[in-house]
């Protein structure tokens, strides 16, 4: 007698009975259609994405199954094909994890840099505001996306650089971003306007580093010390002499390199501030925490790396309830078995952020803003290494998750000292696109801003020295 | 006290190392090393603290009889 362990094949959702599958639904409701896997199939269920299956993952063992796999055995790198005329044939979306590590260790993310860039965001935050009236309204989209281009390129790429930025750069790579339609599943090249202007905006990039090139190479030679990257790609000749890297080739480095620090920062910082705003007892945690820190007059660069529990736990809970990512992706390199059922090569495998992280046996009330949940005893993002997974988890975490943290701390630091801040718009208006895979807040989306200290706001001035006055 | 890794996971930020400068050590392949599996009852709080800090919970105290 043997014993026959029969494998299954996981259960599929409803719907997709189109062409393309469910790829129709992904592009106008994604969220729908994950939690309908999750309801009608549990830890595992099955949705069609044009000609591939993408087995869709949730709970906490079907993810640790996801996170911990090794890139053989499911890889990444082809999971995005999106991704590749945004940043240029060559240039891949991520790398594996040895790479990771060593970009960690060696490169712009290291801790001892950190303070370094946290003072560089805040002198980027303050920038902006000093173009502000006493009060005035601003579109957290518009806004934020432009502020983090600034404070990405300065960080990342170097001040030299950023400083020869504009907001027509952050226009152009928002465009890129748009170009991010999920049809791209069938064709990333497809006739739609939204590749049109993406391939476009890339064009405009390309052109815009490329006359920054031109500038340094006809100007005068920099000091060592104020070298940034691109001055270094630009010194790399090859054998016959000749530049090894083309003004084409380093826009698209630099697209990618910017690329994951972006949209999820600014859409992060947007949310948060929303939810802030409509979480007055919240934000009076928060405003009471930052009033306290800077009360001596501590820079920012120095505030930004220590703790600040009411403020950290709004941005966690943010991201929890609005993660940027919401479907990660990668490809099956072989069959595999989970749970009793067969994941077959070939096969897209996913997690989706915004259907684990509410789960509600792990983050009771879901949907509520609940920034306590953070807070000894709950720790619910420790207690739910994989459910609580707006950044990921295991081999291919973000590598930027610190840094991202640290940034956000720095922008509310200069943000919530100085200003107050107040919706402009019905709060159900306030709600992501999904209709790209590049999630981004859906236009309008204005906040009122107002000078504290000023008739008609709040709370009185900060008592931190006001950085226009230091001289 | 036993300290053990969870290789999976450590993608080498070294916050242990920070916290914990007896105990872990970032190697030439940038993961932590833990230079000692056995720590004393006097690196209990350090030790503690690299496990609470690691970015990605990879880092594990198991007490020993």
């Amino acid at each position: 007698m043997s014993i026959v362990v029969e494998r299954r094949e996981p259960p599929r959702v409803s719907g997709g009975e189109m062409e393309n599958g469910h790829l129709d639904e992904l592009r106008v409701d994604p969220l729908a259609l994950m939690n309908r896997v999750r309801a009608e199939c549990g830890d595992v269920g099955v949705f069609r994405l044009a000609d591939r299956d993408v087995v869709l993952l949730s709970g906490a063992d079907a993810n640790e199954f996801f996170f911990r796999a090794p890139e053989e055995i499911l890889d990444q790198a082809e999971a995005y094909p999106f991704m590749t005329p945004v940043f240029g044939e060559g240039v891949v979306f991520d790398a594996p994890p040895e790479r990771r590590r060593e970009m960690l260790h060696n490169q712009a993310l290291r801790d001892k840099f950190m303070r370094g860039h946290a003072a560089t965001i805040a002198d980027e935050v303050e920038h902006m505001v000093a173009a502000w009236d006493d009060e005035g309204e601003i579109d957290l989209l518009d806004w934020f996306a432009e502020l983090t281009i600034y404070t990405s390129s300065a960080c990342l790429i170097g001040k030299r650089f950023r400083d020869e930025l504009d907001a027509r750069f952050a226009h152009l790579y928002h465009d890129l971003e748009q170009g991010t339609d999920a049809i791209a599943y069938v064709d990333p090249y497809a006739p739609i306007e939204s590749f049109r202007r993406r391939d476009e905006a890339r064009r405009g990039l390309v052109a815009l580093v490329e006359g920054i090139m031109e500038r340094r190479a006809g100007g005068p030679a920099v000091p060592d010390d104020q070298r940034d990257l691109l001055d270094v790609l630009m010194s790399i000749k090859d054998e016959d002499g000749s530049d090894r890297f083309s003004a084409d080739m380093i826009t698209g480095m630099f697209i990618s390199m910017m690329f994951a620090g972006h949209h999820t920062t600014s859409g992060t910082a947007a949310w948060t501030l929303i939810e802030l705003l409509d979480h007055p007892d919240e934000l009076a945690a928060v405003d009471d925490e930052l009033d306290e820190l800077y009360a001596d007059g501590a820079e920012v660069s120095y505030q930004a790396l220590r703790a600040m529990p009411h403020l950290e736990s709004s941005i966690k809970e943010a991201l929890r309830l609005h993660p940027p990512l919401i479907l990660l992706l990668r490809v099956a390199k072989e069959d595999l078995e989970f749970a009793g059922f067969t994941i077959r090569a070939g096969q897209m495998v996913g997690a989706s952020p915004s259907v684990s992280n509410r789960i509600p046996e792990d983050f009771p009330a879901p949907d509520s803003f609940e920034p306590g949940r953070y807070l000894v005893p709950r720790e619910e993002d420790r207690t739910n290494p994989w459910t609580w997974i707006p950044f990921g988890a295991g081999r291919h975490r973000c590598v930027g998750a610190a840094f991202a943290m640290m940034q956000l701390k720095a922008i509310f630091s200069v943000l919530l000292l100085d200003w107050e801040f107040e919706l402009a718009q019905p709060r159900d208006t306030y709600r992501n696109d999904h209709s790209k895979m590049v999630v981004q807040l859906q236009q309008p989306c204005a906040v009122r801003y107002r000078r504290r200290g000023t008739p008609g706001s709040r709370r009185p001035a900060s008592s931190r020295p006001s950085p226009g006055s230091a001289g | 006290m036993l300290v053990s890794v969870d290789r999976d996971l450590c993608q080498g930020h070294g916050v242990c190392e920070s916290e914990a400068p007896g105990v872990f050590a970032l190697g030439k392949d940038a993961t932590v090393t833990i230079l000692d599996q056995h720590p004393g009852e006097e690196l209990r709080a350090q030790v503690e603290a690299a496990v609470r800090f690691c970015p990605t919970s990879a880092l594990r105290i198991t007490e020993e009889e």
